[in-house]
């Protein structure tokens, strides 16, 4: 995960509560989306980045998870044409795998 | 108006192996902050030979020897399965070794900042006398190279090394001392742009026989900036290479845009033409030596040789219609405004249907795709996917979500309409352009109709703003029908017709013309 975004959630969840801070992950691969919920839950795997040994344990699903919350048309204009390419059930196995493990929210 | 048509195109690749270690910024950051690292000194054992780098079949499709769709028949891992009698030369271009591109940064030098090894300097330049691209006059401006000693303590006191292998034949000096914006490293990056981007322009030139100074703009399109500290990227990387390539009637400007910028100035060079500004412009971008290695700690860890081993280039030629050549269609211009978001759909709405729309054609009217053309062998192996197949997915899910194929067919679509990636990962050089030589001769030769040119690019990087970029531009086959100016076309008599009815109407209603 960028540095950048990781310092970015980092200083997010201290200005407004880990409990308040919901992570909405657009990533096109499994493995991808896995690593990134990875270092928002338990922390930055690769120990490079600012959430290096920091275990924020938040909530984080991928919007593909995120269908019936949201407006049909607005999910199909958004999020259609990506789930008919995209490897959909890899990609929520994977980050709710994490989310089980790691979140404490 | 004449419509503007794609009278040639030509690429070149260079293998600069020892640039890798020194210039790609992989490896440099990795000397800075941990020069010990086993990293450092495995990359040495994974770097390829310039035989291997001709012989790999993804340059060969690059320089036109071969075109995109036969490295479907050639099996993966590809830089094992190698092209036993490939050339360096193409059909397009040419694939240049390292100590001919040193000499080519001393011919692009103005400046005098690159010093080459006597003896070295004598030797390239006997190579390159029996090239049919450099004259007897402009060799002749090399004159005498260094003393060894001399370049040596130069590179003591901090000018940039020139390696082949282990033996330092040459130094970049900073063109400053306190500027930080034209120090040696900052030059040694810009006279790479300036001479790869020389050998684009001459390879357009030559193999396509066109008068160097028929052409009367140059266009360059690359990710690097030059100027001082006063004006940090003022440029003007195209007058530059215009002057060492003997473009002597060009005038040109550079245009930036990220992995788009290539894309952006072929839709600009076809508006010039078009407009009757310019006959002939050319766009024209060199390699970014910032790539050279980006992935080869994947590369690396994974047993894969330095696949990032070489600078691109390209030159592409617009002209005025010759009924011959293929026609760059104005009136079908995707482009992704600030107001189209950056949804993956919505970015491939606006550069891919929204176009079409406006014209009534279907998706499957488009017989070819060119996208973000990179190699996948070097995509894959750093965790990134396979770039262009991934685009060919999101055109066809697009097309499925349309009505303009059956959801079933996506695949089919994918093999017909696209191809596999083989461009090297130099940011602005897959992005698009890659595949319009081969669309030209495709179309030419009547294999396909039609290609849309797509190119894509991400400014989040620059850190001005979040917007994602793209523009996308249809090439088709001229129907030899030629327009000559002053003619008054349909649109133009539809409009003066509608004009004349609207003054009757509203004569007949107010009983007088107004």
């Amino acid at each position: 995960m960028d540095l950048e975004n990781q310092k970015r959630v980092l200083d997010l969840s201290e200005k407004y509560g880990k409990e308040n801070v919901v992570v909405i992950l657009g990533t096109s691969e499994a493995e991808s989306a896995g690593l990134t919920a990875e270092t928002i839950t338990a922390g930055d795997p690769t120990y490079a980045g600012p959430l290096a040994g920091v275990s924020l344990g938040l909530r984080v699903y991928h919007a593909f998870e995120l269908k019936d919350q949201v407006d049909a048309n607005v999910y199909d204009e958004q999020c259609g044409m990506m789930e008919m390419v995209l490897d959909v059930d890899a990609i929520i196995s994977e980050v709710s795998s994490i989310r089980d493990q790691y979140s404490q929210y | 108006m004449t419509a503007p048509v794609i009278k040639g195109a030509a690429y070149v690749l260079v293998h600069t192996p020892d640039m890798i270690m020194h210039y790609g910024t992989t490896c440099a950051l990795e000397h800075e902050t941990n020069p010990e690292s086993e990293f450092l000194k495995k990359v040495p054992g994974f770097i390829r030979s310039y035989e291997e780098v001709v012989k790999y079949a993804p340059n060969q499709a690059y320089i036109g020897n071969i075109l995109p769709d036969a490295l479907n028949d050639i099996e993966k891992p590809w830089y094992k399965n190698l092209i036993q009698d490939a050339k360096a030369e193409g059909k397009m271009g040419e694939i240049v070794d390292q100590d001919e591109f040193y000499v080519a940064l001393k011919l692009s030098d103005a400046f005098d900042l690159v010093a080459l090894e006597k003896t070295f300097l004598e030797d390239t330049k006997a190579k390159l006398t029996k090239k049919p691209m450099y004259t007897e006059a402009e060799l002749a401006k090399l004159k005498e190279g260094a003393e060894q000693s001399e370049i040596d303590s130069k590179v003591k006191e901090g000018a940039e090394p020139l390696y082949m292998g282990k033996k330092l034949v040459g130094c970049v000096k900073a063109a400053h001392d306190k500027d930080k914006n034209l120090t040696a490293h900052i030059m040694v990056e810009n006279l790479v742009v300036k001479a790869s981007g020389v050998i684009a322009l001459k390879n357009l030139i030559y193999r396509n026989n066109i008068p160097a100074d028929s052409i009367e703009y140059v266009i360059e399109c690359s990710e690097e900036a030059c100027g001082d500290m006063n004006q940090r990227g003022g440029g003007n990387f195209a007058k530059a290479i215009c002057e060492i390539a003997g473009a002597t009637g060009a005038t040109g400007s550079d245009t930036r845009g990220f992995c788009a910028a290539p894309a952006h100035a072929l839709i600009n060079a076809a508006a010039m033409v078009k407009s009757g500004v310019y006959k002939s412009v050319a766009i024209v971008a060199g390699g970014a030596t910032a790539k050279l290695g980006m992935n080869s700690r994947d590369h690396v860890n994974k047993g894969v040789p330095v696949l990032e081993d070489c600078l691109g280039g390209f030159a592409i030629l617009v002209g005025e219609n010759d009924g011959i050549s293929p026609v760059l269609r104005t009136d079908i211009v995707g482009r992704h405004t600030v107001g189209t978001g950056s949804s993956p759909q919505a970015v491939m709405e606006s550069l891919i249907t929204k176009p079409l729309d406006k014209v009534g054609m279907k998706i499957t009217d488009v017989d070819k795709y060119s996208v973000e053309m990179q190699n996948p062998e070097i995509t894959e192996a750093a965790g990134a996917g396979d770039v262009p197949l991934a685009n060919y997915k999101m055109i066809a899910a697009l097309g499925a979500k349309r009505g303009d194929i059956d959801r079933t067919d996506m695949m089919s679509f994918i093999k017909e309409h696209g191809m596999p990636g083989f461009a090297p990962t130099q940011g602005h050089i897959p992005s698009g352009v890659p595949f319009v030589g081969a669309a030209r001769d495709m179309i030419m030769s009547g294999d396909i109709e039609s290609a849309m040119i797509v190119g894509k690019g991400s400014l989040f990087l620059g850190r001005m703003t979040n917007q994602f970029d793209g523009v996308s531009i249809i090439m088709e086959k001229n129907t030899g029908s030629e327009e000559s100016a002053g003619t008054v076309s349909k649109e133009e008599v539809k409009e003066m017709v509608a004009e004349a009815m609207k003054d009757f109407a509203s004569f007949l209603l107010n009983g007088k013309q107004g």
